[in-house]
């Protein structure tokens, strides 16, 4: 399967075409090609560590963007068993851009909820782009609050461009829902995993964002505004590539500069060619970080859970005096 | 989300009279009404003849809603560049030679008709009043104080948002602010939130909207995503009034629109009522 579609990741179509061409080829004539493809098979490992390897920040914007990445719901049907999807906030509607409900990690039960993209036109009209609603920020509150009462952990995945900015969206009070979000769980007694999966978009990810421990998957990025908002307001052109890569880079989005920064607990590896090369590596990977994480957080008394994530953000930010 | 406007200096009207200096005249930014500066200054910069609210400096806000002898804290913290951001060190030494020096917050103790408290009051003339790593430590020291004097906390936000050039450190002071009030809320301390022109993005969607008392000022922009931002997204005009004080209310997003000159008696009332303590001799029957 070709795994390359961004720009940067031509050299790799390229080879990939002729592997295929070769492979076709010998099975057509029934040839033994092993000698002319292990090279050509090498080769497209090493490129793709190599590309991954170096990626600019802006690169990593566009791979955490992909519609090829794993998500969510994804990560839902590979980590967990026992799914069962939960619908809605009761007040208002059913918010799809955000997917909650009950799961088993490792037999275990807990609450995932997570943003959803589409990967078409048609599922992200339904998903809107994984921009919710307050509902769906609301939603989210609700199954939280329901985890807490049964005692069990939360997992969310943090994926979006950010809150969706609307005329019903902000009749409906979305500020008051992402605000509303952040006081909650920073109260709630039940350990809390947060995983940043692809992109992580200002306060409409943080408002699955309050948890014990952040995760990061590693091309993953996350940032208090777009790079072509920034590079928009800063440097008022906010299309071309120069002052996006600029945006990038001053922002410091990336998993190692967010783990620097000390917004991020784990940084979650990907495989080379990143998350959308291998489903099914990337979400083992995830699924034992949440297990190991989730297994630490548990043998913590709730007051102290609490007391702890309330001291981790508290501490957030840099300052002189 | 973090976008925000140059403060734009008041316009001296060309036209002089009488022996008053021209520099002493204000022109009303709503409806072009001149008066001496004086005036305007009495109505605590309300416009005499249309109501408009005009912008104001955090020390305002603190001496109209704080009895005299109120003291500010937290006045040793300065912003760094913690991420070497481009130009911020500049626009940072910028900011504070013309708006002063205690960033976009000025944080005070004091007391409400009698009543103790702690309070932020976010300057606009300050980066736009956006949030970065001194003003969510501010907000931090603050409501902790409140915390452990068991004294109610106020919050006057002025805000375009978040400050970019602190990246997700800023990003993250909504997370620590909402770290803080849940444990105010947690111990029964009140918390109310006032709300200026403008309030929008990651201080809407933190603090400002969390207060157990949420009033604004007349004809505040207030929401989560600039007005700005919707209509390129939409690709259409707002609806007239959209994201105002007044459509907020109807929305059921407030309390109250509270005239500037109400604000400190409509604070006072709502902390009595909060704390258990009896009707002030002012608003008694
Ligand atoms: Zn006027």
């Amino acid at each position: 399967m070709a795994t390359a579609s961004l720009d940067f990741e031509k050299p790799l179509v390229e080879l990939e075409r002729r592997i295929d061409e070769l492979r076709r080829l010998a099975d057509d004539r029934e040839l033994d090609v092993q000698n002319e493809l292990a090279p050509l098979e090498r080769r497209l490992t090493e490129l793709r560590s190599e590309i991954y390897r170096n990626l600019t920040p802006l690169q990593r914007v566009q791979v955490a963007r992909s519609a090829r990445r794993p998500f969510t719901q994804d990560y839902i049907d590979r980590c967990f068993t026992d799914w069962i999807e939960l619908h809605g906030d009761r007040q208002y509607r059913d918010d799809g851009a955000i997917v909650a409900g009950w799961a088993r990690l490792d037999g275990e039960s807990v609450m995932v909820i997570g943003h959803q993209r589409g990967r078409d036109t048609k599922e992200n009209l339904r998903r809107n782009f994984g921009m919710p609603y307050p509902e769906g920020y609301r939603k989210a509150l609700r199954l939280m609050k329901l985890a807490e009462k049964f005692q069990v952990p939360i997992v969310t995945f943090i994926d979006t461009p950010g809150a969706y900015p609307g005329i019903g969206a902000e009749e409906r009070g979305q500020s008051e829902a992402i605000a509303r979000n952040l006081v909650e769980m920073a109260g709630l007694q039940v350990p809390i995993v947060a995983t940043v999966i692809g992109e992580g978009g200002s306060g409409g990810a943080l408002a699955l964002g309050v948890a014990d421990r952040v995760l990061m998957l590693e091309n993953a990025v996350y940032s208090v505004i777009s790079v072509e908002g920034c590079a928009a307001i800063l440097w008022k052109d906010g299309k071309s590539p120069e002052m996006r890569e600029k945006a990038a880079r001053a922002l410091r989005i990336t998993a190692p500069d967010l783990y620097e920064l000390r917004v991020v607990d784990e940084v979650i590896p990907e495989p080379a060619g990143g998350a959308h090369a291998d489903h099914e590596v990337t979400a083992k990977n995830v699924r034992e970080a949440l297990l190991k994480q989730i297994d630490e957080l548990r043998r913590l008394k709730p007051e102290k859970l609490v007391r702890r994530r309330r001291e981790k953000f508290l501490k957030m930010g840099r300052f002189v005096g | 989300m973090a976008w925000f406007r140059k403060e734009r200096k008041p316009r001296v009207p060309r036209r002089e009279r009488l022996e008053i200096p021209p520099d002493a005249w204000e022109k009303c930014e709503a409806c072009g009404h001149t008066d001496i500066r004086e005036k305007f200054a009495r109505n605590l910069n309300v416009c005499p003849e249309c109501d408009y609210h005009r912008r104001i400096r955090a020390v305002e806000y603190v001496n109209i809603l704080l009895d005299e002898n109120w003291e500010e804290t937290e006045e040793d913290l300065k912003s760094a560049d913690p991420l070497g951001f481009p130009e911020y060190s500049a626009r940072l030494k910028k900011a504070q030679t013309n708006a002063g020096d205690t960033d976009a917050i000025l944080t005070a103790t004091g007391a409400v008709g009698g009543l103790p408290v702690n309070l932020g009051v976010m300057d606009f003339a300050f980066m736009g009043g956006s949030m970065g790593s001194v003003v969510g430590e501010k907000i931090a020291r603050a409501g902790q104080r409140s915390l452990e004097r068991k004294q109610p906390f106020l919050i006057v936000s002025a805000s375009g948002g978040a400050r970019m050039q602190e990246g997700v450190l800023s990003l993250m002071q909504m997370a620590k602010a909402s770290a803080i009030l849940s444990q105010l809320a947690e111990r029964r301390i009140p918390y109310v939130s006032i709300l200026t022109n403008p309030t929008t993005g990651g201080v809407s969607a933190s603090y400002a909207m969390l207060g157990d008392a949420i009033l604004a000022e007349p004809g505040a922009v207030i929401g989560f995503a600039g007005p700005r931002v919707i209509k390129q997204t939409l690709g259409q005009d707002l609806p007239e009034g959209f994201q105002t004080a007044e459509f907020l209310v109807e929305h059921g997003m407030l309390d109250a629109v509270v005239h500037r000159r109400d604000l400190k008696a409509t604070v006072g009332q709502l902390l009595r009522h909060m704390t258990g303590k009896p009707a002030a001799a002012l608003t008694a029957p």
